[in-house]
């Protein structure tokens, strides 16, 4: 606020009316000094915002520096002296790292084949359900887990499976003895991908339900003059007409592909299941923020980071040259 | 991306005419994909059900496995004993508060920045969009952020949880699109009339912009009552933590029913629904709400997805 008010005012009405005339006479390109002088208000809105950008986002990218620089606790947020790639030599040589690395992009390929894929099948599904009742109620209940804190979700998902949990009452129901899911290397990755489809797939149809609605009638009408049945006409009308929709997403799932779950698996995982479930974000949150090795956690952070603007930018660039949509 | 149509969105209109012929192999589909939705409601229904069932179970139930949808040896002695303990609602408080805070500044930044970017003809508009998009696609990461907060002094103070997180780019581009989409003469009549930017963006265009505002005040709200990471992160005592990471350290074991402060008798009833209790409490706000707000969410999403 204080920005705003330190500004003395404006001849207001004037200024106002000199603006609004101008408006139509104004030439298509102005200097910075007459923008300015123009929209001063304007820009002092976003001086704010633009603070918290710097601060909040750019700032730390800048801190990623210490990736390359001795970083003392206590000392400056840049480090201290200049080691050079030393700590990416650390991580490249660290057997955990790629362990953790192929966890990421196991886990990430997961997360990518079952939650990008559903939501669009749900929506189709949710498509040709008649009853507006019934597609209401489906919609209401499905987009509820995705409210849910992580927090809650992770307790759910504990509850659950626990020994006296649903799941292993009907394991019991069949003869079976109790199964430790949460504590079993072997089910955490079942575990994390379907708790993340419980939690995304009714909320991850709404574009797509969007798009649907947007699809011109006419071509259904075309599609069944020319003899094609319900089926063929989601195969030829539907799914092309969602098409920007999908690789959009498409684009952006896969631009999120490093960061997989991050929250989730701090909360669902325990040193007996490291083997499969620790991945490069958990790994380097215990290396930094446990360990203090804040240098060397850096370093793997700015190596995941770049692998993910790598992905994104490449995705997009693929995207526009095949299917002509893109991000920007 | 293609302009949606919202009130078809919203009115959930089907998008193929009726009365066609209806073969036979689609009114078996209709029934199968009736069933296979039932099943999916089912599917996500199941566990919180269960969660309610066993906050309201005896404590012998719980553990020999016979609690699945209906509570069985009903009782409430669990929510008694939590909703008299000191230290869930100093944490109850806290989420309350942060909460507000943080969404307050959020609506701040958001709305004034929201509001810039929407004027088409501003110069330097583009950089000022590519400021903000950047940011979804490439981020500092965990430790500069951590040891940005840390240096800053921001540490075990509500700024550390509303500073950090306070504009959300896929909020901005919403209202980005909201604004947009105002008629532009109302804007050059309050100018003539002789209101300035300011007058113009809090007398003019935010009450036109009450649905969208609502729309925006939600989507924060939720995601800071939903947080827990921040504060975990930067809250180094237990009366600053707010209830989601009291719930947190209730699941992972480091708080026990007992350290929670359950005298003697209260911990040992208190102990095996405790968890499910304490989930039941810190979600019932969202869950209270939820039925009410649900469409002003998703035309919240729909509306961000007109390409920012």
């Amino acid at each position: 606020m204080s920005t705003i008010r330190t500004v003395e005012a404006p001849p207001d009405a004037r200024g106002a009316v000199r603006r609004g005339r101008s408006d139509r006479a104004r030439p298509r390109r102005r200097t910075w000094r007459q923008s300015l002088r123009r929209d001063w208000q304007l820009y002092s809105l976003a001086v704010l915002p633009l603070l918290f950008f710097a601060v909040f986002r750019y700032l730390p990218m800048i801190g990623n520096v210490i990736a390359f620089r001795r970083f003392q606790p206590g000392g400056s947020m840049f480090g201290e002296n200049w080691v050079g790639l030393r700590y990416f030599k650390l991580f490249w040589h660290d057997p955990t790292f790629w362990d953790v690395f192929t966890n990421t992009l196991v886990m990430g390929l997961l997360t990518l084949v079952f939650c990008f894929p559903m939501p669009i099948v749900l929506a189709l599904l949710l498509n040709e359900v008649r009853s507006r009742r019934f597609k209401r109620l489906v919609q209401s209940v499905s987009y509820l887990p995705h409210f849910l804190s992580t927090v809650i979700v992770a307790g759910v998902v504990m509850q659950f499976l626990a020994a006296d949990g649903p799941v292993n009452q009907a394991l019991h129901h069949f003869g079976h003895s109790p199964v430790l899911f949460i504590q079993q290397p072997g089910w955490f990755r079942s575990i994390y991908v379907s708790s993340e489809l419980w939690q995304t797939v009714g909320w991850g149809t709404i574009l797509y339900l969007a798009a649907l609605t947007s699809i011109d009638d006419n071509l259904y009408e075309a599609a069944r003059i020319d003899g094609a049945n319900r089926w063929k006409q989601t195969w030829h009308v539907t799914l092309p007409g969602i098409r920007p929709t999908m690789v959009t997403l498409l684009i952006l799932n896969i631009g999120t592909f490093m960061a997989v779950g991050f929250e989730k698996i701090l909360l669902l995982y325990n040193p007996l299941t490291y083997p499969t479930a620790d991945v490069v974000s958990t790994y380097l949150y215990r290396m930094g923020v446990l360990s203090n090795n804040f240098s060397y956690a850096a370093a793997i952070g700015l190596f995941e980071s770049l692998i993910g603007l790598v992905l994104i930018v490449s995705a997009n660039q693929i995207s526009r040259r095949t299917v002509g949509t893109s991000l920007w | 991306m293609v302009i949606l149509d919202r009130t078809r969105i919203e009115t959930g209109e089907a998008t193929r005419p009726p009365g066609v012929r209806v073969s036979r192999g689609y009114r078996v589909f209709q029934v199968v994909n009736a069933l296979i939705l039932t099943g999916i409601v089912v599917a996500t229904l199941y566990p919180i059900v269960n969660i309610v069932a066993r906050s309201f179970s005896g404590d012998g139930y719980i553990r020999s496995g016979k609690v699945s949808l209906i509570p069985r040896g009903f009782n409430v002695t669990t929510y008694k004993a939590v909703l008299s303990n000191g230290a869930f609602w100093t944490d109850y408080r806290n989420t309350v508060f942060y909460t507000v805070v943080a969404t307050v500044v959020a609506m701040f930044l958001t709305t004034c920045y929201a509001y810039v970017l929407s004027k088409k003809d501003l110069r330097g508009r583009g950089v000022l969009v590519g400021v903000a998009v950047f940011t979804m696609f490439f981020s500092g990461g965990l430790i500069p952020n951590y040891i940005l907060v840390t240096t800053m002094g921001l540490r075990n103070s509500v700024w550390a949880i509303a500073l950090p997180n306070a504009v959300s780019v896929f909020n901005l581009l919403v209202m980005k699109a909201f604004f947009e989409g105002l008629p532009a003469e109302l804007e050059e009549a309050a100018a003539i009339d002789g209101l300035n930017t300011y007058g113009t963006l809090w007398r003019v265009v935010l009450p036109l912009s009450k649905a969208v505002l609502a729309t925006m005040v939600l989507f924060y709200a939720v995601s800071f009552w939903n947080s827990w990471f921040t504060a975990f992160l930067y809250m180094d005592r237990s009366d600053l933590f707010p209830v989601t990471v009291y719930l947190r350290n209730l699941i992972a074991g480091a708080t026990t029913s007992t350290s929670v402060g359950f005298s003697g008798a209260d911990a040992g009833v208190a102990g095996a629904n405790i968890q499910s209790v304490t989930i039941i409490l810190t979600t019932l706000p969202i869950l209270a709400v939820y039925p009410f707000v649900q469409r002003y969410f998703v035309s919240g999403v729909t509306l961000g997805a007109v390409k920012g």
